[in-house]
């Protein structure tokens, strides 16, 4: 069925898209919002530790389903195996309105200015593809602000010497510590680091009228059941559905972006909640799916001009994939330390960002977010063994002493691990799914075994009795951080779209998630995607004359 | 040729059984376990999460967790289960010449950890492993954890989000810890 034509369609309402929706729908354009998932509410957090966004032993809490979404992963030996949604190698994020945002830990980093400039920074990597961006943090800037005063940040950047010029402070002050802060904060002093309170898209106090944050223990991977996180489901979404310029339409999968004669994107093919199909034409796409299911698009979107996919005549689209490879440690404090005063992370130190010697990065650290019991089974040293009396005992003993420091460490992309669409399995829809293969460049392994030496130092100046790292293997790494497919850049032989997030061959086409992301920081993604969503509407705005772009 | 059956032939048949599995499924408390297979499971959770001054595996129903799991989440698991738990009494017998769960404890752990190492077994074991965390560590509303035992175990404060509990079960007299 062939619907009304509008002057954008968003596929995707996450970070990225959702912005899109507000910034086009407030300009005056018609927009129609596509989400494959549902649009949950603050009542749907459940408090469930075993059905979540984080633990998903009994699925996904907010999508998607098992049934009807698998992927196909080969591993570095080259074994195939479809995967599903909730189990392991899937590489999850969200499918719901919000996208990750909904049930985020909400930490909300600017990359500092080198994030941009790596391969300027550290040379070239063998192995890697690792680049410049096309933009700068310079260019970034305003656009961060005004995701952090519109979406809503709290914390406090003052104390760290290392972050990159702003010309507002954060909107909201930081919560007030917890005790795994006042043991660290010191600590971190005494060792000559820099410790601050964490940027978070949270109200420490009531903002954009919601309440402050109440400090239950249910936070990462779980809806935030007084509506105290901020994410694009309950900010510029509902301001964009005000407009009555645009319309969410949820549990629509898109099958394809069509395109005509003189290649220009014309509109989506998508099935609706009902799995009938329809036709929505548009003088606008843009893709938001995140870094795994907008290349899948762009690839399953084929026609005789575009016999490879969309934006992808360099075979560049789905390249690059990348997340955060996590390392860190954990230390048993001599007494009980914990408080139950969520959301735990709440001290970091950029210390290690940068100026690591012989490493090209290195990560922000922070420490984590509670940990419910069950997440807590498998945090054990070597030499616990798994069950038995003997594991009991160590949880019995550990779980209240346990505090956890990591980060994310900054990836080098590697060509070879990448998205593609999968010649076999289909999806409930008959949709070739993504199929995920590659893993992480040694380099990567080598600084994040670092970064966890360094985590380690500062819980034991924290006095802890026991410590032991928690180091990664080389598998694929993309999961909620997942970034890299659709690269930015100058040259559109060796990236998919520009500065703009315009697909380069495609003029009336963007990809604008963190697909587009050259390198993926050493911090939580989500404030980089909404900055690089605010600047590439306030593009498209700007360009926009009528039926078209100028 | 084969006989035709008769339709009353046919019928009794029929009626037999069905009782058969009428009176297989009564014996077993458990939806999907046969009893043979629960008293199995039981004793090897007890092993993996043992009882101590604090409940184990037993006392917090890890088996009515994966009981009713099997019928859920993990209905896909079923055949993994049913062919895991005769693979570990099969060994068991050949092992000791008895059933696991008629094994005395000591013996029960040998098995356990030979099996750990065994590449055939492993695979179940770990998942079992990993399930019985969840029914011994998770939330009371999977039907493990009973009573929040684990929880009161490790210390995890009680309510879950402060301040809210319309109605404090908790009995301090009883040495419960709230």
């Amino acid at each position: 069925m062939s619907l009304k034509p509008v002057n954008a369609v968003i596929i995707g309402a996450g970070a990225g898209g959702g912005i899109v929706a507000k910034q086009l729908a407030e300009a005056g354009l018609s927009v129609v919002l596509l989400e494959r998932g549902r649009w949950y509410s603050p009542f749907d957090c459940r408090k469930d530790d075993l059905r979540n966004q984080r633990t998903s032993a009994l699925g996904n809490g907010f999508g998607p389903d098992d049934e009807r979404n698998p992927r196909v992963t080969v591993d570095l030996q080259g074994r195939e195996r479809v995967a599903r949604a909730s189990g392991p190698g899937y590489q999850n994020n969200a499918a719901c309105v919000g996208g990750g945002t909904f049930s985020y830990g909400a930490m909300a980093w600017r990359y500092m200015e080198k994030d941009f400039r790596m391969r300027s920074t550290y040379g070239h990597i063998a192995g890697s593809t690792l680049a410049d961006w096309p933009i700068s943090y310079e260019d970034l800037e305003p656009y961060y602000e005004k995701a952090e005063w519109e979406i809503g940040v709290s914390g406090d950047v003052s104390g760290d010497p290392f972050h990159a010029p702003r010309r507002k402070p954060l909107p909201m002050p930081p919560l007030p510590p917890n005790r795994e802060y006042e043991i660290l904060h010191p600590a971190a002093k005494r060792l000559g680091l820099h410790p601050f309170d964490i940027p978070m898209l949270r109200n420490s106090v009531p903002y954009n009228g919601r309440p402050a944050c109440m400090r239950c223990r249910w936070c990462v991977g779980f809806a935030c059941e007084v509506d105290a996180k901020c994410g694009t489901h309950n900010t510029v979404i509902p301001k964009a559905l005000a407009t009555k310029n645009c319309e969410l339409r949820t549990e629509c999968v898109v099958k394809e972006i069509r395109t005509n004669e003189h290649g220009r994107a014309t509109g989506v093919a998508y099935f609706d909640a009902n799995n009938r199909l329809h036709q929505q034409d548009a003088d606008l796409i843009v893709v938001s799916c995140g870094a795994i299911e907008s290349p899948r698009l762009l690839l399953n979107s084929k026609s005789k001009l575009f016999p490879n996919g969309l934006g992808n005549r360099q075979d560049w689209v789905g390249r690059n994939l990348q997340g955060h490879t996590y390392t860190g440690a954990f230390g048993l404090m001599p007494t009980p330390i914990y408080d139950d005063l969520g959301p735990g992370a709440g001290i970091a130190i950029c210390d290690y960002n940068h100026g690591n010697p012989g490493l090209a990065g290195g990560a922000m650290l922070a420490n984590e977010f509670i940990r419910l019991p069950y997440q807590f089974v498998g945090m054990v040293p070597a030499g616990v063994p798994r069950w038995g009396q003997a594991h009991k005992d160590f949880m019995r003993s550990a779980y209240l002493r346990a505090i956890a420091i990591q980060g994310p460490t900054q990836e080098m992309p590697v060509f070879d691990s990448r998205v593609q669409a999968d010649p076999v399995v289909k999806d409930f829809w008959g949709i070739p799914v993504a199929r995920l293969s590659g893993g992480r460049h040694p380099h990567t392994i080598e600084i994040s075994t670092a970064m966890a030496g360094k985590a380690e130092a500062w819980l034991k100046e924290a006095g802890a009795v026991q410590t032991w790292q928690k180091l990664s293997g080389p598998g694929l790494s993309a999961g909620q951080h997942q970034a890299g497919t659709c690269r930015m850049g100058d040259d559109p032989t060796t990236s998919v779209v520009n500065g703009y997030c315009q697909v380069h061959d495609v003029d009336n086409l963007f990809v604008i998630d963190a697909s587009v992301h050259v390198t993926n920081g050493g911090f939580n993604p989500v404030l980089t995607i909404m900055a690089i969503a605010y600047r590439a509407s306030d593009h498209l705005v700007k360009t926009w004359k009528g039926r078209g772009l100028a | 040729m084969p006989k035709p059956m008769r339709r009353r032939t046919f019928l009794a048949a029929g009626i037999a059984g069905s009782a058969a599995a009428c009176s297989r499924r009564r014996k077993s408390s458990c939806r999907f376990f046969s009893s043979e297979e629960a008293r199995t499971v039981e004793a090897v959770c007890a092993q993996i999460i043992p009882e101590d001054q604090d409940p184990g595996a037993k006392t917090a129903g890890v088996v009515p967790f994966l009981d009713k799991q099997l019928s859920g989440f993990y209905k896909p698991l079923r055949k993994t289960y049913r062919m895991g738990i005769a693979a570990i009494d099969r060994k068991s017998v050949e092992f000791a010449g008895k059933k696991f769960a008629d094994l005395p404890a000591g013996s029960q752990l040998d098995l356990l950890k030979r099996i750990e190492k065994d590449p055939d077994l492993k695979p179940f074991f770990s998942l079992l492993i990993e399930h019985s965390m969840q029914g011994f560590y998770g939330d009371p509303r999977h039907g493990g954890n009973r009573d929040r035992v684990s929880w009161k175990m490790l210390g995890v404060p009680y309510p879950p989000v402060r301040g809210r509990l319309r109605y404090d079960f908790t009995n301090p007299a009883k040495g419960e810890k709230s």
